[in-house]
């Protein structure tokens, strides 16, 4: 099964709400994976700023006094926000690549969720809302969002196996579904260069995105590429600093339902997820097309 | 969807019965519903903000009618032998699956595989339908007023499938016995399905169904029929390719 929610804003006034909605959407769809939930939030990018999101099994150890040591080691100012198992760090621009060695060198156990001007990732395994909770999710401000719950399939209940999952800067995806030749388009991602974290096949379609936009081509384009060179079922949900996306398989047989108003973009794996978003008694609701690309840009 | 206030009239002489889901549960409903005995006098329900609840209805064997304020999720009307559901709102997956025999009339769109498996009754979609409208059907008749997706009478094995608007890819693909009729475009139809002469009896019949289903204004002569070439009944290593 998996649940899977997004929501793209389109009314600046229903920003501080972004983390509330998205959380209401996640948390109403638990009852399609119980093994582990995840969101990512688009706050306004800002130009002189970038975020790193890092993950420990040991926050108390790993996030101590780590934004001294940063500040030391990049030579510019780096702050450390702690969420419980999460940290979000913030550090200019230029120094994200450096900024991510050090961390994996000072410590070694911590996770990098994702990086970016604008997104913010926590995963964790557990329903939605204990993940919610956790993270204090819905007090978050955003313009754009996207949101999981796992069923697991493919790959172990791990932390990581959770999504979204994010492989280039400030691009997530979730998923609902299962590729099946996740291995082989590994194998050839691997041979451009990228790494992967684990075995799960929607990091594979993550990575996938991030190699064609990396080519140059844009989300839509990219998404496109999804529908002949990935095999299997799949319905993918994707966030990029300023733009949201959904493509289903040609047999689109993962459920999925959308809805627009003037103030937004929403999707839900079923309409239960949209049923308290305002407005949605008078929104267009239809069902995402196979084999169509669906995507909006700020 | 517009909310609907809470309502006492009925169209018979007896009070409807009221069930809110927000106050109430979705099991509660279903069990009070399968509680019905022949020859109750609660004879019409009502179900207030379903908002989207799976299995709303599922398993009624009473003739009673039963209107749903709002939309749907999964399933619902599953089973039906008898009732009269109506929805006013959207569908989720499976409307009406294995219906017996009754109605059910969604006022809005429908998800994927609508009336699947069904085995008698008339599912009637105002609206939209998605992929795989009539999987599998077994004498379930279908009425949708627009459009339907790919897929749709898949494996259909008996009952009549009426579209008054466009059909998807692969159309009936590996049909046995069921007919379908179609007034708009298909895009494409699936193995061993093809286009049929309308003959007297199936224009009587398509008005038949036109009628129970409130449709006006359309004539059967509008419809192109599709159904059985019957070249895949039993294996031949000629048509291998085909299935």
């Amino acid at each position: 099964m998996c649940g899977i929610v997004g929501l793209f804003l389109k009314d600046k006034a229903l920003e501080p709400q972004l983390g509330a909605m998205l959380s209401q959407m996640l948390v109403s769809l638990s009852d399609r994976g119980p093994d582990s939930a995840g969101i990512a939030i688009y706050g306004a990018p800002s130009r002189n700023e970038a975020k790193i999101t890092i993950q420990s099994p040991r926050p108390e150890r790993d996030f101590r006094g780590l934004d001294a040591e940063l500040t030391k080691a990049l030579g510019v100012p780096v702050s450390v926000m702690v969420k419980s198992t999460h940290a979000v760090i913030r550090t200019t621009p230029e120094k994200v690549d450096a900024a991510r060695e050090t961390i994996q060198s000072l410590r070694p156990d911590i996770r990098i969720m994702g990086a970016g001007e604008a997104v913010e990732i926590y995963k964790e395994v557990g329903l939605p809302e204990a993940v919610v909770d956790r993270f204090d999710i819905r007090g978050m401000t955003g313009t754009h969002g996207i949101g999981h719950t796992r069923m697991a399939t493919e790959s172990a209940v791990t932390t990581m196996g959770a999504h979204p999952f994010s492989t280039g800067a400030d691009q997530c995806l979730v998923h609902n579904g299962s590729l099946s030749n996740h291995n082989n388009v590994r194998r050839e991602l691997v041979r451009e260069g990228m790494t992967f974290e684990t075995e799960n096949d929607t990091e594979v379609a993550a990575a996938y995105l991030s190699s064609q936009m990396a080519h140059g081509k844009n989300l839509g384009e990219a998404l496109e590429g999804t529908l002949s060179d990935l095999d299997g079922f799949f319905t993918f949900v994707v966030g990029t600093k300023n733009g949201f996306g959904v493509v289903r398989d040609p047999i689109a047989c993962k459920p999925a339902v959308m809805a627009e108003t003037d103030q937004y973009v929403a999707f839900g794996s079923e309409y239960r997820a949209l049923t308290k978003l305002p407005g949605i008694d008078n929104a267009r609701v239809w069902e995402p097309e196979p084999a169509t690309v669906y995507f909006w840009e700020h | 969807m517009p909310a609907t206030k809470l309502s006492t009239a009925a169209a018979s002489d007896h009070a409807s019965r009221v069930f809110d889901l927000d106050q109430m549960s979705l099991r509660e409903l279903n069990q009070a519903l399968h509680n019905l005995m022949p020859g109750s006098n609660e004879t019409a329900w009502e179900v207030l903000n379903p908002k989207g609840s799976h299995s709303v209805a599922v398993g009624v064997d009473q003739p009673v009618s039963i209107d749903v304020r709002g939309s749907v999720g999964y399933y619902c009307g599953g089973m039906n032998s008898g009732s009269a559901i109506t929805v006013h709102g959207s569908a989720g997956p499976g409307v009406g699956e294995n219906m017996m025999s009754g109605s059910i009339t969604v006022k809005g769109d429908a998800s994927q595989y609508a009336g699947a498996t069904g085995k008698g009754g008339l599912l009637v979609i105002e609206g939209n339908a998605s992929s795989r409208c009539g999987i599998s059907m077994k004498g379930i008749d279908i009425v949708v007023h627009g459009n339907i997706g790919h897929m749709s009478a898949f494996m259909a094995q008996s009952g009549n499938l009426v579209v008054l608007g466009d059909a998807g890819d692969a159309l009936g693909d590996s049909i046995y016995e069921a007919r379908l009729f179609v007034r708009g475009k298909v895009d494409s139809l699936g193995a061993d399905c093809i286009a049929k002469e309308m003959r007297p009896e199936h224009l009587e019949l398509l008005q038949g169904l036109l009628d129970r289903a409130g449709v006006t204004g359309v004539k059967p002569s509008e419809f192109k029929r599709y159904g059985s070439a019957r070249t895949l009944y039993n294996f031949n290593i000629d048509n291998a390719d085909a299935y």
